[in-house]
């Protein structure tokens, strides 16, 4: 292996926890909706849509094609990110979380299509099909790959932060409230909680994850578009990873994470090189693949790989 | 202390309860009984706030309560039980107790995260309190176990506990003696007794158990068709031949037990 050869898998391993990194933060977020709470979030794609083209629109300089010109630093792009998918996510939540786990999930599903659908097709604001670009990467002005690896880092401590909070959070009697409307609501109704506040609640702190993952993307990859946004890779691929990670468990969540993320990016390696006759079919072969693994892992760990502790108020635990 | 008026709920064409009205005093541990089917369940979640009533009205110490939301009411100090149990079945039977306390500075997202102090003083009043519940129900030692792995008469103590944890003024029993053994039924019948008697709880009591309602009941109201048939003693009830008519449907049935 020459040094060319390995500068190049360097670089692609970067890439690798980069994204598995902003993965891990759909799946936090995820897991407060669904893991802790039991909400069923099936418009993941909307709200990382969401803060994808409002960090996107914040920081790049003025262009014909689309809103802009406001310049403003990254870290105010993901910002806004966050608070834009929060004010929405709070308007989804006051309009449909009332509605049971399935039929929320269908009501998500729509939702988030609609974002993406609007998002497509207000082209004064988006471009439409084509995008946006040139969306700054922060350490831009490093050399490669010193401005690649700063950006992972970014990722991984937004990553940690997030992991110490929710962790701190589920920990808390706010975790533990949030568990016990996943797991009965009317005894909860009965214990006195606004069932439907603290549902609106975690439905918005889970949502505004999903929003920064969208912003920390459009920023890697510099240029956003309706293709990035695609349920397949979000959605679909967000709930597996947290299925197979550990539902209710934060680490699981960032463990499902990273490792169904190596396992999709090397499968890609793997049907790149098939036979040019098969290669057109290498896109399903990867769903199926990604399909059996959920079904192995279902069956032989059904609550994930690393399953949700409860623990909290052990008596011996002072 | 609580009073229903001219209560009405219909479902569809089906009237479940009907014109019915009735008072707790204060103290007291009431009975509710009736055939199945007489709308005591659904009085009930009117009462608690878990269905709003067609018609009628409903007052808590001189408070309108008719429609509020369950969670209102609980912290005007009503609490209910569910005829079935309703436990956080993942969750330990000591944090199914810790849920329950209201004005918990932890709940707050912010709190949780950023004032730890205030979050931890009360997180142990909280835990010493549901250990005192627990260790009068009994149950010590399945602090740790999950709600859901407990039997049904366990569940059914767990149901009063979580009613203790809430420091109520009046408790809605639904059936607290369903498909508890004799001798577990006998301890929850004390239970009851004591915590009548020792903190001053209201009661009010939905049970098929005549031999419960007849040693911790007075008054007893009787239900039958959605609204009130009669009241009294279980004595004057238990031999007033319209409530043997609306239990049986006869007319020369001997006396129920």
């Amino acid at each position: 292996m020459d040094a060319a050869q390995a500068y190049g898998y360097m670089l692609y391993l970067v890439s690798l926890i980069t994204i598995g990194g902003i993965y891990a933060l759909m799946c936090l977020g995820l897991n407060i909706q669904w893991g802790f709470t039991g909400l069923f979030n099936a418009g993941i794609a909307g709200f990382f849509a969401i803060g994808a083209y409002v960090s996107a629109i914040l920081t790049t300089d003025g262009s014909p094609f689309h809103l802009g010109g406001f310049g403003l630093p990254v870290a105010f792009g993901l910002v806004g990110a966050m608070v834009v998918t929060a004010v929405v996510a709070w308007l989804v939540g006051l309009l449909c979380i009332r509605l049971r786990s399935d039929y929320l999930a269908i009501a998500t599903i729509g939702i988030g299509e609609i974002f993406r659908l609007i998002l497509k097709n207000e082209i004064w604001a988006t471009n439409g099909a084509r995008g946006i670009a040139k969306i700054p990467l922060p350490f831009e002005t490093l050399a490669e790959p010193w401005n690649k690896i700063g950006f992972m880092l970014l990722v991984l401590a937004i990553v940690v932060a997030f992991y110490f909070l929710i962790e701190r959070a589920r920990l808390a009697p706010w975790g533990r409230l949030m568990t016990a409307i996943r797991e009965n609501e009317h005894a909860a109704r009965a214990a006195g909680k606004n069932v439907e506040r603290f549902r609106v609640e975690a439905f918005i702190c889970g949502s505004v994850l999903m929003g920064l993952a969208g912003g920390l993307t459009a920023h890697y990859i510099k240029f956003i578009g309706p293709g990035a946004t695609e349920p397949l890779t979000t959605t679909f691929l967000v709930w597996v990873m947290l299925i197979v990670g550990g539902s209710g468990n934060n680490r699981g969540a960032i463990l499902g994470a990273f490792m169904m993320w190596t396992i999709w990016s090397f499968s890609e390696v793997l049907t790149s090189r098939l036979p040019e006759e098969l290669a057109i079919k290498a896109a399903y072969f990867r769903i199926f693949l990604i399909g059996l693994l959920l079904q192995v892992v279902l069956q032989r760990y059904a609550g994930g790989i690393l399953p949700e502790r409860r623990l909290v108020s052990v008596t011996n635990k002072k | 202390m609580l009073s229903v008026e001219n209560l009405a709920k219909n479902f569809g064409g089906v009237a479940a309860v009907n014109q019915c009205s009735f008072n707790i005093e204060e103290n007291s541990i009431t009975g509710l009984i009736g055939p199945n089917g007489a709308g005591k369940t659904t009085t009930f979640n009117m009462i608690a706030g878990a269905m709003r009533p067609t018609s009628g009205r409903i007052t808590f110490n001189g408070i309108d309560i008719t429609g509020k939301p369950a969670h209102e009411l609980f912290h005007l100090g009503i609490m209910r039980t569910f005829q079935i149990p309703q436990e956080f079945s993942a969750m330990s039977v000591l944090e199914n107790l810790m849920t329950v306390p209201g004005s918990q500075p932890g709940e707050n997202l912010l709190h949780a995260l950023f004032s730890s102090q205030k979050v931890r003083l009360r997180e142990q009043q909280i835990r010493q309190r549901a250990l005192e519940v627990l260790e009068f129900l009994r149950l010590t030692d399945l602090a740790d176990e999950l709600a859901g792995n407990l039997s049904g008469g366990q569940k059914k103590l767990l149901e009063l506990g979580r009613a203790m944890m809430a420091e109520p003024k009046i408790v809605l029993l639904d059936e607290p003696g369903a498909g508890v053994n004799p001798t577990l039924l006998g301890n929850l019948a004390d239970m009851i007794e004591r915590l009548n008697r020792e903190r001053s709880y209201t009661f009010c009591i939905i049970e098929h158990n005549m031999d419960m309602i007849a040693r911790l009941c007075e008054p007893v109201i009787v239900m039958a068709e959605g609204s009130v048939l009669t009241q009294g003693s279980m004595e004057a009830v238990r031999t007033d031949a319209r409530v043997l008519d609306a239990y049986l449907g006869g007319d020369d049935t001997p006396e129920i037990n």
